[in-house]
């Protein structure tokens, strides 16, 4: 991978780390905060925003066969900063009966990891970070969902804040245990 | 086969009303999987994806996993995905390519024509007792493949599947074909499966010609999201059927669908704005389908419904929807999404962007149709609510047989295809014969004039 990965970790990459935490921390925030439009603002014009469908397959095929893949073929999300744009904005249509009325929402983001930088911690353009998600949506009266999975973001540094070039979400799920992936991850 | 359940009761298709009952009760449930399920054709993979001698692709047939296989001498069958020993699952691989299903449990072992091959200890505990040949997997005993899907009855006595598809073939090959109008050539390039707690009727009966929920999807109409959404056009799908009369047509197998008769002479309308290349593409595939198929051409789909549980969209978005029944209040849906094989990838690829932010779970307009099943479902489970029968007297008798197309042909909106769904529904549930299942000398079906 990279240089971040080696120790010793200088201060650097502590105050990196911390600082891309507080990043992925507000993101949520705006999120669960119903601040849809805000959170569009995070999006890099060319951002990937991939949620592959996972497969039950034969040991030793997980790499090659386990997830459908970004570029080809159907995965629950393979889509650009338009489509979430339109996504948002159905939302704020206020007839999206699907998230109308607005679903409660919690992102939990936890096991935060940098797994590379460039081109270094002291002067960081663009950091891949990992972490796990939980995702519990409540609708209405009974609705319970409970999405939980790994996330691998890519972002970029935009003045004194980040944008999210890349975002990759492994749900872990074969066939979806919910009616709808109405909701933003 | 008789049945105890009042159903005569519960479906009054002559005065338009059908109970609750029937989209809630554990009985009605129990009573479609022995009956309907057992005797009509399902719906259960594509050819695309079992191109190969020993692959396979695990399906379902109502509450059972069966397995689609294509054998080493290339036959395709449909097996119960049980072992025949203690009912293991002998495939818990979504698809694959294999020589054998070995069952986890004992290890009896079947080759993909179903034959059960392995026993251990065969000489010591078997010997002169099993009769392997006696002991394959269970098949299907009938099956169809036409244009590249595949089709399977578990009743020996089924009808064969062209007789029961009958004239809604017209309509289900807008969506098996090329879009030039060669027969057949399509492929899935994916397939979503999801949980819905609704009843599966819901979501059948609204692929079948429920026109009339338009209003629910107005969120995707007023931001669009259709091929030509990026420049700028509202709405979710291209108005390809400019000057068309729509259609909603039932058959007296069950199916309904909902397309268009466009006028003689009908000319392409423009689609895809933003991308000039598929534009062409379908431009040049339009005036291909014109000179191949003659008047046929003017027949154009937008949805329609199977009996029983095999939805489909013809072209904006394109493929083919099964609702799985796991109880009243919960289904299995399972999509294949279809494009032509030998399209252009430039083609593929803005199509399968569209069919993912259109369709399923994550799609923007269904998901609008998920929350109606849903919460319609959950209203209607009280000992009140089930008291009131749902209403389906929208366009009653408003309809031509046959014209201008075979079929009982309604050209306003109509809740006559969900009608005569129900009339062949409560036939399964009464356990008749086929010539009823198929709607011969019917007199309920009268034509309005």
């Amino acid at each position: 991978m990279s240089a971040v990965v080696e120790r010793p970790r200088g201060l650097a990459w502590f105050q990196l780390k911390q600082e891309v935490e507080d990043f992925l921390y507000m993101e949520a925030d705006l999120l669960d905060q119903r601040c849809f439009r805000e959170w569009l603002d995070l999006l890099a014009d060319d951002i990937v925003y991939f949620m592959p469908i996972r497969r039950n397959v034969k040991f030793g095929q997980h790499a090659e066969k386990e997830n459908t893949r970004q570029g080809e073929g159907i995965s629950w999300f393979d889509e650009d900063k338009w489509t979430l744009g339109k996504r948002v904005e159905q939302i704020l249509t206020g007839v999206h009966y699907a998230e109308e009325p607005l679903s409660r929402v919690t992102h939990m983001v936890s096991n935060v990891r940098l797994l590379d930088v460039t081109p270094s911690a002291e002067d960081p353009a663009e950091v891949t970070v990992g972490c796990r998600f939980l995702v519990y949506q409540n609708r209405v009266e009974y609705e319970n969902y409970t999405f939980i999975g790994r996330r691998t973001d890519t972002l970029r540094r935009h003045g004194d804040s980040w944008l999210i070039a890349r975002r990759e979400m492994i749900l872990e799920q074969n066939v979806l245990l919910a009616k709808n992936l109405s909701i933003l991850f | 086969m008789t049945t105890t359940l009042p159903i005569d009761q519960m479906i009054d298709t002559t005065n338009g009303m059908i109970s609750r009952e029937i989209f809630v009760s554990p009985d009605y449930h129990r009573e479609e999987l022995e009956k309907l399920f057992t005797r009509a054709w399902l719906f259960v993979g594509h050819e695309s994806q079992i191109p190969n001698p020993g692959d396979f692709f695990v399906s379902r047939m109502g509450q059972e996993s069966v397995i689609l296989c294509r054998d080493m001498q290339g036959k395709v069958h449909v097996f119960l995905n049980s072992c025949r020993h203690r009912g293991m699952k002998v495939c818990r691989y979504e698809q694959g390519n294999t020589s054998l299903f070995v069952c986890p449990y004992h290890s009896w072992s079947y080759t993909t024509d179903g034959k059960l091959q392995g026993v251990p200890l065969y000489r010591v505990l078997y010997e002169g007792q099993l009769d392997r040949a006696e002991w394959s997997l269970i098949e299907t005993p009938r099956l169809h493949v036409y244009k590249s899907t595949v089709w399977a009855s578990w009743d020996p006595d089924a009808p064969d599947f062209m007789t029961y598809l009958g004239d809604a073939v017209d309509h289900l090959d807008q969506v098996l074909d090329c879009r030039d109008g060669r027969p057949g050539g399509s492929e899935v390039i994916g397939v979503h499966k999801w949980i819905l707690p609704s009843n599966w009727k819901f979501a059948a009966e609204n692929f079948l010609g429920d026109t009339y929920h338009n209003p629910s999807h107005r969120s995707v109409d007023m931001i669009g999201i259709g091929p030509s959404a990026r420049a700028g056009q509202s709405g979710r799908r291209d108005n390809e059927y400019n000057k068309g009369q729509h259609v909603w047509v039932s058959f007296p197998q069950g199916h309904g669908v909902h397309s268009v008769w466009m006028p003689e002479g009908f000319d392409y309308q423009p689609s895809y704005a933003q991308y000039p290349e598929v534009d062409e593409y379908f431009r040049h595939c339009f005036h291909e389908r014109k000179t191949r198929l003659g008047d046929k051409a003017r027949i154009m789909p937008f949805t329609g419904n199977l009996f029983p549980n095999v939805s489909y969209h013809g072209r904006q978005p394109r493929g083919l929807c099964v609702w799985h029944p796991h109880s009243p209040t919960e289904t299995e849906a399972w999509r294949f999404f279809l494009v032509d094989a030998d399209a252009p990838a430039m083609v593929k690829d803005v199509l399968r962007r569209f069919y993912m932010r259109y369709s399923g779970p994550a799609g923007m307009t269904e998901q609008d149709d998920m929350e109606n099943w849903l919460y319609a479902t959950a209203a209607s489970s009280g000992p009140i609510a089930r008291r009131y029968p749902f209403n389906y007297q929208q366009s009653l008798g408003a309809f031509k047989r046959n014209d201008p197309l075979p079929g009982d042909v309604s050209t306003q909106i109509t809740e006559q295809n969900a009608r005569n769904y129900y009339d062949v529904y409560a036939r399964y549930l009464k356990g008749d014969g086929w010539d009823s299942l198929l709607g011969r000398g019917d007199a309920v079906r009268v034509a309005a004039e």
